[in-house]
């Protein structure tokens, strides 16, 4: 077991790999080992991110340095810097890797029935399972070209999922979008790297982080980063492309999506407080990222109230929960360094991390009711569905679960979190727990407008024939809601138990230089 | 004479960045839209190549090297790399070209339904 | 299709273009090139076969199935030789410094042997192998598109 969680970072990422290429070779032999061999390998890697989070959380940040003689010789004998390829996990590492462990196994058991129709399921599941190998890989990677590289195969494998079901131009387009804002974003990635690289020699982020000076050329890559990042996590300025990739692909890939727009956003919090952490003109910096979680949440919802696409709508909403979490740890950079970080600073990064996991949880399930809606009626148009509560008691009841959870109606777990932001972020500037009420009460309103067009009413004669969803589908969509009925009964034990370590390995830059860099002063 | 020389290839690389960049803004074609982002990938990796030259060094090949200084393999190493996903980008955004045109019969971003803003 | 001399001369050029794609690809970690770029050379011999007979014929000699095969196996090589050297650390290079050719090579500049690599070579082939597949299916969909010819994407 001790061998196991030693070699569990690069575990994680390579068994999904593999997985992915033993898939197409796997598939000839028939559709029931093929998908066998997609959930066994999804599940025994929720299984290590589990194993490995508990050896985090007690032990402190792990790394992994590939192909050196031990994992933990991060420096090799004679170098005063890294040199191999090292992966280093800590708390706020680990959190997204929960996440992205849960998610995915509950995409994969979804697809298995909602993809049952179409041609190239070996390849859906390939992509599927690239694409699971790279959201890990930016979450664990310590290096700063391997985030580039992570974050590409993620972009492909997700472009090209998006445009699978080639019957309509609609995915296409979708795909394509996606994919050019995906390439255009990883060269600025790619053009920042260069930058940090001319001037430190090293791609390491904790040699960066030991050495970065703030010069013009950094505050240049900063901008270049952090735009990159905020464009692919879909914020409000740069946020066109979302919607319409979002709607289209599978529903299943559409809640992996999410993650991916989540792990974007991780990795711009691990440039701003890791790399950046030392020298960082904080309350510069977290206004900007506070501003535009403001728009973001506003203009999101705002949009979200005229749509009558089901996945649209729960789309744009989408965008609009990711403003929560950027107000929080954006307040939480702002007062970085300071002594305002003790008294509130710490509870809205806390809050905003929160936010993520709730949202991770009800975001897909929501994508995954719409998309069961638009597996059994074979339309996303709003207008179009009604009395389907007749029919679908399972989806109508997860819908209403998501729903509540979605508005931060107490005591499911969305008001947890926000409730833990509100509080914080007052103290910081009133406007913004005042904006976030807002926001709430419009998605609640928007929300309960769907439900009701779409599943109350009588029943239509079109839908006469109408079924409840394959048991996969159910499946997948009770695992997420299982885990918000799970945050909701034990909010503090989360906290303490996860979100509070991720909230704090943000802070402390020190411990995750130190993690590498080890006694070289 | 020489620092011009030198920084030529920055120069360059600026250049095919900005060009990529008014290509991917204002041209509305799907395939001169696919070709900016592809020139844009040429001025990033031209950068890159760039930043790792030493005047006067050599190809960081060990195989019977001459005596003297090399240049830095690392940027170099990064460019392959960039090369291979840019391969796979391009690759992609064809295919979906493609698809696009036999469903609208057009490549003209203006015309089809989405492809605005 | 082109004419008979053409196809002729292709078949017998794509030979040497395949012997010119091993060679970069096996001494990848000595001089410039590797996997990536030996495979690519060797998919610009598929792209002669390609623009000297037509796509459809050359879809009976390249099944796509067979392409989905090469690719998986040579990725699959790939990731067996990262996992044999888990023992220590994933990517641990077992071979390097080992005499299985007799003698330890001499490692540093100068010494062109072709031992120093260790498992980088193995890996080179493997990734060439996915390579050459991979690039392979993908020029020819993008052929078989062209002429207008339904395909499973």
């Amino acid at each position: 077991m001790a061998t196991l969680i030693t070699h569990s970072p690069i575990l994680i990422i390579a068994i999904p790999l593999v997985a992915a290429f033993l898939t197409p070779l796997i598939g000839m032999a028939g559709s029931k080992a093929r998908n066998t061999l997609v959930v066994v390998s999804l599940t025994f890697v929720a299984f290590l991110v589990f194993a490995l989070a508990r050896d985090v959380v007690a032990n402190g940040i792990r790394v992994y340095t590939l192909g050196s003689a031990s994992p933990s010789l991060t420096i090799p004998p004679g170098s005063m810097v890294p040199v191999r390829i090292i992966l280093e996990v800590d708390a706020m590492s680990i959190f997204f890797g929960i996440i992205w462990a849960i998610v995915s196994l509950a995409a994969a058991m979804f697809s298995l029935s909602h993809i049952a129709d179409e041609t190239g399921q070996n390849r859906f599941y390939t992509l599927l399972l690239l694409m699971v190998t790279g959201g890990f890989g930016m979450m664990f990677t310590g290096d700063l070209f391997n985030l580039f590289v992570f974050l590409e195969i993620a972009s492909i494998s997700g472009g090209a999922l998006i445009a699978f079901r080639t019957r309509s131009a609609d995915t296409q387009e979708g795909g394509f979008k996606y994919i050019v804002v995906s390439a255009i974003a990883g060269l600025m990635i790619l053009f920042a790297t260069g930058l940090l690289y001319a001037q430190y020699n090293s791609l390491n982020m904790a040699t960066l982080a030991h050495v970065i000076q703030f010069t013009a050329s950094d505050k240049i890559a900063l901008a270049l980063l952090l735009v990159a990042f905020t464009m692919k996590t879909g914020m409000v300025p740069l946020h066109l492309w979302f919607p319409d990739a979002y709607s289209v692909a599978p529903a299943s890939i559409t809640g992996m999506l999410v993650i991916t727009s989540h792990a974007c956003m991780y990795a711009a919090f691990r440039v701003c407080f890791t790399l950046y952490g030392g020298v960082i003109d904080g309350l510069v910096v977290g206004w900007i990222i506070v501003i535009t979680g403001l728009l973001t949440m506003f203009v999101g919802v705002t949009m979200a109230v005229f749509q009558k696409d089901v996945m649209r709508f729960m789309s744009y909403h989408a965008i609009s929960q990711l403003g929560y979490m950027w107000v929080g740890v954006g307040v939480g950079l702002a007062v970085l360094g300071t002594p305002e970080l003790g008294t509130y600073g710490r509870d809205a990064m806390t809050g905003g991390i929160f936010h993520i996991l709730n949202h991770a949880m009800y975001k897909p399930l929501l994508f995954f009711t719409g998309g069961a809606l638009f597996h059994c009626t074979g339309t996303r148009d709003l207008a179009k569905m009604g009395g389907l509560a007749h029919k679908m008691k399972w989806t109508a009841i997860l819908y209403i679960i998501g729903t509540l959870s979605i508005s931060g109606l107490p005591p499911l777990n969305g008001f947890s979190s926000k409730i833990l932001i509100y509080e914080s972020v007052y103290r910081f500037h009133p406007i913004l727990t005042m904006t976030g009420i807002i926001v709430s009460i419009l998605t609640l309103a928007s929300f309960t407008k769907a439900f009701h067009s779409a599943f109350m009413g009588a029943e239509l004669p079109e839908y006469e024939k109408v079924r409840e969803v394959p048991r996969s589908m159910i499946i997948g969509m009770v695992i997420l809601a299982a885990g918000i009925v799970f945050i909701t009964l034990f909010p503090a034990q989360v906290v303490g138990w996860i979100l509070r370590p991720a909230a704090n390995a943000l802070i402390d830059q020190g411990a995750y230089i130190n993690a590498v860099m080890g006694a070289i002063p | 004479m020489e620092r011009v020389l030198l920084n030529f290839p920055f120069v360059a690389a600026a250049l095919l960045v900005g060009i990529s960049l008014y290509i991917i803004i204002f041209k509305r074609n799907l395939i001169k839209l696919i070709m900016g982002i592809s020139m844009m990938a040429s001025g990033v990796n031209l950068f890159l190549v760039a930043l790792g030259y030493r005047a006067e060094g050599n190809a960081p090949i060990y195989t019977e090297v001459p005596a003297g200084r090399m240049v830095l393999p690392v940027p170099q190493a990064l460019t392959l790399t960039s090369i291979v996903i840019n391969v796979a980008v391009l690759a992609l955004m064809l295919t979906m070209v493609i698809q696009i045109y036999r469903h609208t019969g057009s490549l003209d971003a203006e015309k089809s339904r989405r492809m605005k803003g | 299709m082109l004419s008979k001399i053409v196809r002729t001369v292709a078949n017998q050029l794509f030979l040497f273009i395949l012997v010119f794609g091993l060679y970069v690809i096996a001494h990848g970690h000595l001089t410039p090139g590797g996997g990536f770029q030996g495979g690519a050379v060797i998919v610009s011999g598929v792209v002669m076969l390609l623009v000297a007979f037509n796509s459809k014929e050359l879809k009976k000699s390249l099944p796509e199935r067979l392409l989905s095969i090469m690719e998986s196996t040579g990725a699959l090589i790939f990731a067996a030789l990262a996992f044999a050297g888990i023992g220590t650390a994933f990517f641990y290079n077992l071979l390097v410094g080992t005499p299985i050719f007799g003698k330890i090579p001499p490692t540093g500049p100068g010494s062109g042997d072709f031992w120093t690599g260790g498992l980088v070579p193995l890996m080179n082939f493997a990734v060439g192998l996915k390579v050459m597949a991979g690039l392979s299916a993908v020029v020819l969909a993008m052929a078989l598109f062209a002429s207008g010819e339904e395909v499973e994407e």
